[in-house]
């Protein structure tokens, strides 16, 4: 395993080694089954990730899932950049399942996650586009025998200017795929580029606005049964009998299965597989069923709170210098469950034949999901053939750290002998309650003031389940401590001189948890940002010179905050609402994934306590703006979406049982609720972070220290509820 | 057997009257383009047009929809205003996961046909009942702005 060491957290993928082996597929490129496939005319191969058309296409191979963050565009970005190619000819088409072509370079393993997309492929993809481009110019060299110092590559095509001669990529394809790759490209000077940090048109805009984009749940293959499955009612209970009879009379209802997480209906239909588990009868073994409910969860996490946990960030002496404060504040937060609820419910296809398997899905974890089924089907993992489509959204559910879903697919196919191809089918009930939420938490912190108002000590302990823990990401536990749970708390990047973070890890929690859309920084940028707002209304200073004053040694949150504070008219009053309303302007600022990001945000709180985001202004510093537009979508896209867990968000459980099944109870924000967003860019020469993730983190505590600006009450607990709002 | 009226054209499908169109469109007839998104017309990933009403396929039963006139997003490039709406979403690079927009589409285009010129608030009560879990609402609403110019 070639687990390349860099920033990234990430790289902590250490134990998957046994489901990392690199493999050959046999035909997988010569015959991709994409998202995006369409081109007809023969193509040839440039590298892993590029291939050239006769027709003058330029297909993009794709190593990340597009789940619409807009990585198709991003990478194919690089890659036309450093090739010159036209854009409107290029096209992206996903990688097959291949660990030594298509790990992600900050894991090892091939995946998508942790905004690393652009990041991780910046390097690999402009040395891909560059190589190909020799290629071309060598290829065309010999052809007109001039010397390839001479030729230039201008738009898809390849010039000689001093004797008129050209040819598009097309007509150079085949040659040049003979060629030899240089061993080492030129890569372009930024002053060069021509569609990096220029506007270039999202690849799937055209498929996803017509209808014709192909997801998971749009599959059809010959001969295919549709599966829906009755699962426990609470995580970790087991089928103990079933009687499938009425089901099984329903007209086309084919065959009903006891699976290890459940019982399947086989159905010719979705509609019918769904009649067919209202008719039947399951009784539950309940014995290993978690029964637990929220408030016990909680208060069993507040009483851990009382007690010093693990050590996750030391400095100074927190305890002697919270002791002396002239003034100490002291709080505690509490965050929900939350699930993912992507629009397309989590889902998959699976087919066996005599060559081995074949799944379709909007596949995010692909070398791990290969190897598991690998494993259940006792298969070579070359075998095993991954189709990745497009996601009809992830936020983190797609890359299930125990392949959940694509397992309880390949079970039903297996309990059927593999008669038939399978697409299971969760209903958003099955979706809703399948588990795997954002870990609920609850943070207590504290904090001394000298008598001049100046930050002297911090301590801040967290509880909540580990989101890693006896999963093959285990690497990201150090000294007892997951990265995940403390990232943004650990790294607080104020200049503090007595800091202490401590963390509890319950492991008696038995509720199935993921990464959810910015994993821990969803709550630790919540807690931090909210309580050093607060501490800078009780010494008296401007939140934002306040913030400005320590951090002297990041330069970057320092940019963002400067940005933001600048463009949304920090200096300059709030207009007042309407009678009986009140109007209030928070900030806050977050670096997650190598990304910064600063909100600013105005809020109308009304009498009865309901309140509406007004206006967001954000500043984003992520590196070098791949794609400008894109990465404005991501701002746009990332406050909504944490806007919908500020606001409604919260899976909770009664006796074990979920009590939420749909989007009546389990509200998303509507378009009713968007506030208008600006976004700027940190203009920046680093090479490119993410930015699928880092737009989530700051707006729920701007949020709330916008309506502690309008209301002088502090929310400590998400989602915010209009209940403590009224006047 | 019942025979619907599907983009203009008369299709015969063998399924329950009970079965909401949704299930027919995507799994009898492979009209893919409509999602299926909550089954309890809570989302609006599944609207389709009915005599050119916005009604959610996924709550609506084929016994309710027999010589009524069913449009979907497969047709939405052969109508003026659907043209202008998929070009104004294209033109803004609106999607991002791109499973709801189809729904998005749909109802855009018939707010368009009744209101040539909807403000903020026209657009609220229109689109209100289709959720983007990516949040591309800022962009839906320029959207639809914009394709209201392009058919002044």
């Amino acid at each position: 395993m070639s687990t390349i060491e860099n920033v990234s957290r990430r790289r902590f993928l250490n134990s998957a080694a046994g489901l990392t082996l690199a493999i050959y597929l046999p035909g997988a490129l010569a015959a991709p089954k994409s998202a995006a496939a369409g081109a007809s005319a023969v193509q040839h191969e440039a590298n892993a990730f590029l291939r050239i058309g006769e027709d003058d296409t330029v297909t993009v191979i794709a190593k990340h899932l597009e789940m619409g963050q807009g990585t198709y565009t991003g990478l194919a970005t690089i890659v036309a950049e450093e090739l010159d190619a036209d854009w409107s000819r290029v096209r992206v088409e996903s990688a097959p399942a291949d660990n030594k072509r298509y790990a992600n370079l900050s894991w090892g393993a091939q995946g998508t996650g942790g905004s690393s997309g652009i990041s991780n492929s910046w390097e690999q993809l402009r040395k891909a586009g560059a190589s190909a481009r020799a290629m071309l110019v060598a290829a065309a060299a010999k052809q007109w025998n001039v010397a390839a110092a001479d030729v230039t590559v201008e738009n898809g095509v390849v010039l000689h200017k001093a004797s008129g001669q050209k040819a598009t990529f097309g007509q150079l394809a085949k040659a040049a795929a003979a060629e030899t790759p240089p061993a080492d490209v030129k890569l372009k000077d930024p002053s060069q580029f021509r569609l990096i940090g220029k506007h270039a048109p999202r690849k799937d805009s055209m498929a996803k606005t017509t209808g014709k984009a192909v997801f998971t749940q749009d599959i059809h293959l010959p001969g295919m049964l549709t599966a829906v499955v009755a699962h426990p009612p609470r995580f970790g209970g087991k089928v103990m009998s079933f009687d499938a009879s009425k089901a099984k009379a329903i007209k086309g209802v084919v065959d009903v299965v006891e699976i290890p997480s459940g019982v399947a209906v086989l159905a010719k239909n979705t509609w019918t597989a769904r009649k067919g588990r209202e008719a039947l009868t399951v009784e539950w073994d309940e014995g290993a069923g978690y029964k637990k409910g929220s408030a016990d969860i909680l208060a069993q996490y507040q009483e851990l709170a009382k007690k010093p946990g693990l050590p996750a960030a030391n400095a100074g002496d927190a305890d002697k210098a919270i002791a002396a404060g002239a003034q100490v504040l002291e709080a505690s937060y509490d965050f929900p469950f939350l699930a993912h609820a992507a629009m397309e419910p989590m889902n998959c296809v699976v087919q066996l034949s005599k060559d081995g398997c074949e799944i379709w899905n909007g596949d995010q974890m692909q070398t791990l999901d290969q190897a598991r089924l690998a494993d259940l089907f006792k298969l070579p993992p070359e075998k095993v053939r991954i189709n990745t489509l497009f996601a009809g959204g992830s936020f983190g559910r797609r890359a299930g750290k125990d392949s959940d879903y694509i397992l309880e697919a390949a079970n039903i196919v297996k309990a059927i002998g593999g008669r038939a191809p399978v697409k299971l089918v969760w209903l958003r009930e099955d979706d809703m309650r399948g588990g795997y939420y954002r870990p609920m938490f609850h943070h207590r912190l504290w904090a001394s003031l000298d008598a001049q108002g100046n930050l002297t000590g911090w301590r801040h302990r967290l509880v909540g389940q580990s989101i890693v823990a006896g999963t093959p990401f285990a690497g990201f536990i150090k000294n007892g401590v997951d990265g995940t749970s403390v990232e943004g708390a650990a790294n607080l990047p104020y200049a503090i001189p007595n800091l202490q973070v401590e963390l509890h890890t319950p492991t008696d929690v038995d509720v199935p948890i993921l990464w959810w859309r910015s994993v821990g920084s969803t709550h630790t940028a919540y807690s931090t940002e909210t309580f050093i707002d607060e501490l800078a209304h009780k010494a008296g200073k401007d939140p934002v010179a306040w913030r400005l004053s320590m951090l002297e040694h990041h330069p970057r949150h320092v940019g963002a905050l400067k940005l933001v504070a600048d463009k949304a008219g920090w200096d300059q009053p709030l207009k007042a609402g309407a009678a009986g309303e009140r109007r209030g302007r928070g900030v806050a600022v977050h670096e997650s994934f190598g990304s910064y990001v600063a909100q600013v945000a105005e809020v109308t709180v009304k009498a009865d306590g309901s309140y509406h985001v007004d206006r967001v202004v954000c500043a984003v510093d992520c590196g070098i703006a791949v794609n400008p537009d894109v990465v404005k979508a991501q701002m746009e896209g990332g406050i909504g979406f944490a806007l919908s867990a500020t606001m409604y968000g919260a899976i909770t459980l009664t006796g074990g049982q979920v009590d939420q099944s749909n989007f009546h109870d389990y509200q998303p924000i509507r378009i009713t609720d968007m506030p208008s967003v600006e976004v700027h860019i940190v203009p920046s020469a680093a090479a490119p972070t993410g930015v699928g993730e880092p737009g989530v983190p700051p707006l729920a505590p701007a949020v709330a220290n916008a309506i502690a600006a309008a209301t002088g009450k502090r929310v400590r607990q998400l989602p915010i509820s209009t209940e403590t709002l009224k006047a | 057997m019942t025979t619907l009226n599907i983009n203009g054209k008369s299709m015969k499908v063998e399924a329950e009257p009970d079965t909401p169109l949704l299930w027919v469109l995507r799994d009898e007839l492979q009209m893919t383009g409509t999602k299926f998104g909550c089954g309890m017309a809570l989302c609006g990933a599944c609207t389709v047009h009915m005599d050119g009403e916005p009604i959610r396929s996924c709550s609506t039963p084929i016994s309710a929809v027999a010589g009524k006139r069913i449009t979907t997003i497969e047709a939405m490039d052969k109508a003026r205003v659907g043209k202008a709406v998929q070009a104004a979403w294209q033109r803004l690079d609106v999607v991002q996961c791109g499973y709801c927009q189809s729904g998005q589409i749909m109802s855009a285009v018939a707010l368009l046909e009744k209101n040539r010129k909807p403000t903020d608030a026209d657009i609220d009560n229109a689109m209100a009942g289709n959720v983007c879990r990516c949040a591309t609402y800022v962009r839906i609403r320029a959207a639809i702005h914009e394709a209201a110019k392009s058919l002044a």
